[in-house]
C-alpha cells in the first residue's frame, strides 16, 4: 500500500518525496514527464534566503516585508513568516544535498539582487539555479530508491465522502488507465501558464491539469485571476531571459537607447511599462552591452547562449528584442501553509497550490524557496497523520468511468480542430486576459471560451492508436485548459480593482475592501466569490 | 523543401524551414499535417532535455536546431523506439544509480568559488540522452555506465562536499571508465558542451591515484580490446 502518492516531479514533488522517504514512508511519485523535464529546470535567477553568516544588512524582517509588499494585501502572513524564517534552513538543506551554489569572495553562498527585493538575497548557481536544484534532488531521490511512475498523466482524484482514496492516471505509452490508491495524496503538478499558449515562458506541459481536475471534483481554488508576466522574454520565441540580467545591471531601452523604467521594480510594473511603450509603436530591448563580455559570460552564461541560439544576438554587442510573457500563476488549489485542501488527506504544494505566500504577485526568487520549503513542510506534516489511515482495496467507480471516458474521447468526431482553438485561446488570453484587462475584453474572451467548451464534444483526436498517443494527451490537456480559462476570466471580472499582477484599466486603483481572496468552487454550477 | 522524418517525407514551405526551429516544424506537422506524429518536447529553450533527436545521424535538441532541404530526422539510437521520435529513456535512472552519482557523505570542507566552478559545467547536464545515443560502447554493451552518468559521477568525485570519493571510484571500474574508447562522440553531441571524455580521463587519473589500473593494459593484445570493433570513427580520433 502506498502511504504517500506524489503527483508531479518538480522541485516541490521531489522535496516532499525525499522527506517522506527519509521518515520511512512508502512513496510513489507519478509524473506526466520525466522528473528532470519539469518546469523547475527553467528557473534561472535564484532562490531567496537570508543567510545569518553574511553581514550584508539583510534580515528576515526585510524579506517578510518585501514579500508582503509584493503580495499587495493578499498575502498570508503566517505562511510568509514561515517561509522567510525557514529560508536559511531550506538553502542549507539544498547545499547539503549537493546543490552547487555559487560562492562569493568570503566563500559564502553568493547572492544577487532580483526585482522588488530590498537586499541582494537570491542565492544562485550561475544562472542554472533551478536546473541544478532539480537534478541534485533527482540524484538524491534515485539514491534513496524512491519509486517513480513517469509519463503517467493524472486523470482524476478518487474521492469518497470528502476523503481522497487515490487517483486514476493515464499511462501515456500504452493509453491504459490505472488506478493508484494511497493513504495520502500530494499534488505538485505546477501552474497554468499554458493558457497563454504561444505567449508564455512555461513548458508546454504546464497546462494546469490537476487544478482543472480539482475544480471538477469540487475542490476549492483561489486567486485564479493572478498571473505574473515576466518582463523579458525573447520576442517571437518567448524564451525566458532571467531577471538576473536586470539584477546584474541590465537596462531596458527603446531603439534609441533611452531607458524608460526602473528595471528592478516589481515584474508587473516593469511588464506594463514595456507594453505601454510597445503600444506607442516602440520596440523594447534588453541592453547588457555596458556590462562587458566577461561579466556577462561569468554571471549569465545561460542567458548569453540563449540570446545567441534563439535570437541570434550577442549580449555584449547587440540590443536584444524582448516582450513580456506569461510566466507564473499565483492562483491554484486553495490550501493552508501545510498544503491542506478542502478534501481530507489531499494536499497541494508548489505552483499548483494557492497558499497565500505570493498573494497578488510573486517576488523573484520566492518560487524556488516556496516549492522546497513547503514541499518539505507538507510532507512532514502528512507523515505525522499517516497512522490510522486505511484505504479499501477495490475497483473504484471513478476508475471504471475513466476507462470509458478515454474510449469516448477516442471516438469523438473531430469535426473541429482543437489545435486551432488552442492557438486562438493563447492569443485571446494574451490580448484580453493579460497585463491590461477590462470588463469588455474579459467578457469577449469569456464568451469565446464558453462557446469552445460547448464545442468540445465536436472536437477530439484523429490519432486513435493506443501507443504513445500525444494527440490524445494534448486533447485532454486542452480540455483542462478550457475549464481553467473560464475560472480565470470570471475571477478577473469579479475583481473590479487593480491589485498586484491583476490590472484593470477600467478600475485602475486598489480598493481596500477587496483585500481578500476570490475562491472558485464547482457546486453544481461554478461559483466565484470573495471570501 | 523536403524533410524526411521517421522515414516519412514531408514538404514544408522554404521560409518556414529557414525561419523556424526543428521543434516548431515538428509542432507544425503534428498540428496541421499529421496528428499522429509523436515526439517529446517541453521548455523550448534547451534546458529540459526532452526533445533530443538525430538529424542526419547526429544527435541534436530539436528546439535549438534549424534544418536544410533533404534533412533526415530520426529518433535517438541505442534504445527502443516507442513511437516515431519517442524512445525509451527509462534506463537513465539505472545508469545514475549504477554510477552512484549523488552526494554520499557530506564533508565539512569550505567551498570556494573555484571549487564550485570546478563542477559547474558537469552539473549543467540536462539528461537529454544524446551522449548515450552517440556512444559506440553503449551500442555493444548495454551494461556500460555510459557518458552522462560517468560525467555525473565525476561531478560528485570532484565536489569538495563529498567525503566518500572511494565508493564512487570503486563503482565506476566495472563497465565504466576503462570500457570507454575515448572516441569523443559524446563531446561532439553534448548540447551543454560538457567535456565528457575529459571527465572520464580525470576519473581514470583519480582511479590510478587510488591504486586501480587499466584492466586492458598488459593483456595479450597490448591494450586494445580487439573483440570490440567499432568500425569507422567519424571524428578521426
Amino acid at each position: 500500500m502506498i502511504d504517500i502518492l506524489i503527483i508531479g516531479s518538480g522541485g516541490a514533488g521531489l522535496s516532499a518525496a525525499l522527506e517522506a522517504k527519509k521518515n520511512g514512508a512508502n512513496v510513489l511519485v507519478v509524473s506526466k514527464t520525466y522528473p528532470t523535464q519539469s518546469q523547475t529546470c527553467q528557473a534561472q535567477g535564484g532562490i531567496n534566503g537570508v543567510l545569518s553568516l553574511k553581514n550584508n544588512g539583510d534580515c528576515i524582517e526585510n524579506h517578510i516585508k518585501d514579500t508582503l509588499k509584493s503580495a499587495h494585501g493578499l498575502g498570508d502572513e503566517e505562511a510568509i513568516n514561515f517561509m522567510c524564517k525557514e529560508s536559511e534552513n531550506t538553502i542549507s538543506w539544498l547545499d547539503n544535498l549537493g546543490v552547487p551554489f555559487s560562492r562569493d569572495e568570503e566563500n559564502n553562498i553568493a547572492q544577487r539582487s532580483l526585482g522588488g527585493a530590498s537586499n541582494p538575497r537570491a542565492c544562485y548557481s550561475s544562472d542554472y539555479t533551478g536546473l541544478k536544484i532539480l537534478h541534485t534532488l533527482y540524484d538524491k531521490c534515485l539514491q534513496e530508491n524512491i519509486e517513480f511512475l513517469n509519463e503517467h498523466m493524472l486523470l482524476n482524484f478518487i474521492i469518497e465522502e470528502q476523503c481522497i482514496k487515490g487517483i486514476t492516471a493515464l499511462d501515456i505509452a500504452t493509453t491504459k488507465v490505472k488506478q493508484l490508491l494511497a493513504k495520502k495524496v500530494i499534488i505538485a503538478t505546477g501552474g497554468y501558464g499554458g493558457l497563454y499558449h504561444g505567449f508564455t515562458t512555461n513548458s508546454s506541459a504546464t497546462t494546469g491539469d490537476s487544478i482543472a481536475i480539482a475544480l471538477k471534483c469540487g475542490i476549492e481554488l483561489s486567486n485564479m485571476e493572478y498571473v505574473q508576466f515576466h518582463p523579458t522574454a525573447l520576442k517571437k520565441s518567448f524564451v525566458l531571459m532571467s531577471e538576473s540580467a536586470r539584477g546584474e545591471g541590465g537596462y531596458l531601452v527603446t531603439k534609441d537607447g533611452t531607458r524608460f523604467v526602473d528595471e528592478l521594480l516589481p515584474r508587473d510594473v516593469v511588464a506594463r511599462a514595456i507594453i505601454e511603450k510597445m503600444q506607442e509603436g516602440e520596440e523594447v530591448f534588453l541592453d547588457l552591452r555596458h556590462l562587458g563580455v566577461q561579466k556577462i559570460k561569468q554571471a549569465m552564461p545561460q542567458e548569453y547562449d540563449l540570446a545567441l541560439e534563439f535570437a541570434k544576438k550577442r549580449l555584449d554587442t547587440d540590443l536584444l528584442p524582448i516582450m513580456p510573457a506569461a510566466h507564473y500563476t499565483m492562483g491554484g488549489i486553495d490550501t493552508d501553509m501545510y498544503g491542506k485542501t478542502s478534501i481530507k488527506n489531499l494536499y497541494a504544494i508548489g505552483e499548483c497550490s494557492s497558499n497565500g505566500v505570493h498573494g497578488a504577485n510573486r517576488l523573484g526568487g520566492n518560487s524556488l524557496l516556496e516549492i522546497i520549503t513547503f514541499g518539505r513542510l507538507c510532507s512532514n506534516n502528512v507523515l505525522s497523520t499517516l497512522n490510522g489511515t486505511t484505504i479499501e482495496q477495490k475497483e473504484y467507480f471513478t476508475y471504471q468511468e475513466d476507462i470509458k471516458n478515454i474510449d469516448t474521447i477516442l471516438s469523438l468526431p473531430n469535426e473541429i480542430d482543437f489545435y486551432n482553438i488552442k492557438k486562438l485561446l493563447g492569443v485571446e488570453f494574451y490580448k484580453n486576459v493579460g497585463l491590461f484587462r477590462t470588463k469588455e475584453k474579459l467578457e469577449t474572451t469569456l464568451k469565446k471560451v464558453q462557446q469552445w467548451k460547448g464545442q468540445l464534444p465536436k472536437m477530439g483526436v484523429t490519432d486513435k492508436s493506443k501507443k504513445y498517443n500525444t494527440n490524445l494527451l494534448e486533447f485532454i490537456e486542452f480540455s483542462n485548459m478550457l475549464q481553467l480559462s473560464e475560472v480565470v476570466i470570471l475571477s478577473a471580472l469579479k475583481r473590479e480593482e487593480s491589485r498586484g499582477a491583476h490590472y484593470r484599466s477600467d478600475y485602475p486603483h486598489e480598493v481596500k475592501s477587496f483585500a481578500k481572496k476570490i475562491v472558485s468552487k464547482n457546486k453544481k454550477t461554478l461559483q466565484v466569490e470573495f471570501i | 523543401m523536403k524533410l524526411i522524418i521517421c522515414n516519412k517525407e514531408y514538404i514544408i514551405d522554404d521560409n518556414k524551414i529557414k525561419r523556424d526551429s526543428l521543434l516548431s516544424i515538428l509542432t507544425y506537422i503534428k498540428t496541421k499535417l499529421d496528428n499522429t506524429l509523436s515526439f517529446r518536447s517541453g521548455c523550448r529553450s534547451g534546458v529540459c532535455g526532452s526533445c533530443a533527436i538525430r538529424v542526419n545521424g547526429v544527435e541534436k535538441l530539436a528546439c535549438k536546431t534549424h534544418l536544410e532541404d533533404g534533412d533526415i530526422v530520426e529518433p535517438l539510437k541505442n534504445t527502443t523506439i516507442i513511437k516515431d521520435l519517442v524512445v525509451d529513456i527509462s534506463s537513465q535512472a539505472l545508469c545514475i544509480k549504477k554510477a552512484k552519482a549523488n552526494l554520499e557523505e557530506k564533508s565539512n570542507q569550505t567551498i570556494t568559488s573555484l571549487d564550485q566552478k570546478n563542477i559547474d559545467l558537469q552539473s549543467n547536464c540536462i539528461l537529454c540522452n544524446s551522449c548515450y545515443s552517440s556512444c559506440p560502447v553503449f551500442e555493444v554493451n548495454k551494461e556500460f555506465i555510459g557518458p552522462f552518468a560517468l560525467t555525473r559521477a565525476y561531478r560528485y568525485v570532484n565536489d569538495k562536499k563529498e567525503d566518500n570519493i572511494q565508493a564512487k571510484i570503486d563503482t565506476v571500474q566495472k563497465d565504466g571508465i576503462w570500457d570507454c574508447t575515448l572516441c569523443g562522440n559524446c563531446n561532439m553531441v553534448c548540447p551543454e558542451r560538457i567535456d565528457i571524455k575529459n571527465d572520464i580521463m580525470m576519473l581514470r587519473n583519480k582511479s590510478a591515484q587510488m591504486g586501480y589500473s587499466d584492466p586492458n593494459i598488459g593483456s595479450f593484445d597490448g591494450g586494445f580490446n580487439t573483440n570490440m570493433d567499432f568500425g569507422f570513427n567519424p571524428n578521426g580520433f
